[in-house]
């Protein structure tokens, strides 16, 4: 039954890297993504935010790569979801090769400018 | 040996009326998805305030915190990400071979549960404003 698969573009490849790091990052971010809104929004509140109070939870380590890690998978699992998305919608050749190249640069800007935010808040630079 | 079979081009999004549970859900998967990945941007964008100064970053936050329209995307930006969570954790298990039978019943589920954990968390996000509790 295999040629009946052909017709609809996909970018489901279970064999693929792409495929494992998004499922990896994935069970991360439930965690993180769930802890993130539960402290700044239930524990603390999001109003009551001040640069003192950022930069003393900054300055646990475990807390800053946490945060560090939230940002790079968070990133990954984003902006590989939008290229998935891409694939899906039928994209190939050169506007695959551009959608790789813009994609993937904006997820460096994204991640050296959220390292330079972290930097400020830990007090670092 | 597994079956497969050509389910057509799923983003032809005339076909809605053709969508049963499942498709509606990795349609809502991807909707959230979008939302998330654009708020991730914005998020660092405003916390990137923090490079300016102490000052500056205290200030942009609570003077955005203080606008009644923020703190109701901030209840949308909740829904959004909550329902992706549960969401995402069905998709997690489906890929495991668990629960694959009753996986339209998972995805009323996510999103009762995402209705129910929005609501509750309604008064939160709606505190603190106008320097009230």
């Amino acid at each position: 039954m295999a040629a009946e698969t052909s017709g609809a573009p996909t970018s489901f490849d279970r064999g693929g890297w792409g495929w494992l790091f998004q499922r990896i990052t994935a069970a991360f971010l439930i965690v993180v993504l769930a802890f993130h809104f539960f402290l700044l929004h239930f524990y603390h509140h999001a109003y009551e935010v001040t640069f003192a109070g950022t930069n003393a939870r900054m300055s646990d380590v475990g807390y800053f790569a946490t945060m560090w890690l939230f940002l790079v998978t968070a990133t990954f699992h984003g902006v590989n979801g939008i290229y998935n998305a891409m694939v899906n919608q039928g994209i190939t050749g050169t506007q695959k090769r551009a959608a790789q190249g813009i994609l993937g640069l904006a997820a460096l800007l994204l991640v050296v400018q959220g390292t330079r935010v972290a930097l400020h808040m830990n007090g670092f630079l | 040996m597994s079956q497969s079979y050509n389910r057509g081009l799923v983003e032809d999004f005339g076909r809605w009326k053709e969508f049963q549970a499942g498709m509606w859900a990795w349609i809502f998967h991807k909707f959230t998805g979008w939302i998330l990945v654009g708020y991730l941007f914005t998020h660092i964008a405003v916390l990137s305030t923090a490079i300016q100064g102490p000052e500056s970053y205290t200030t942009t936050l609570q003077s955005l915190e203080s606008i009644f329209v923020v703190r109701i995307l901030e209840i949308g930006l909740l829904s959004t990400a909550v329902f992706h969570i549960l969401n995402g954790t069905r998709l997690l298990l489906v890929d495991l071979g668990i629960g694959l039978g009753s996986q339209d019943k998972s995805f009323y589920a996510s999103l009762v549960l995402t209705g129910a954990i929005v609501v509750a968390s309604v008064p939160t996000f709606l505190a603190g404003l106008g320097g009230g509790v």
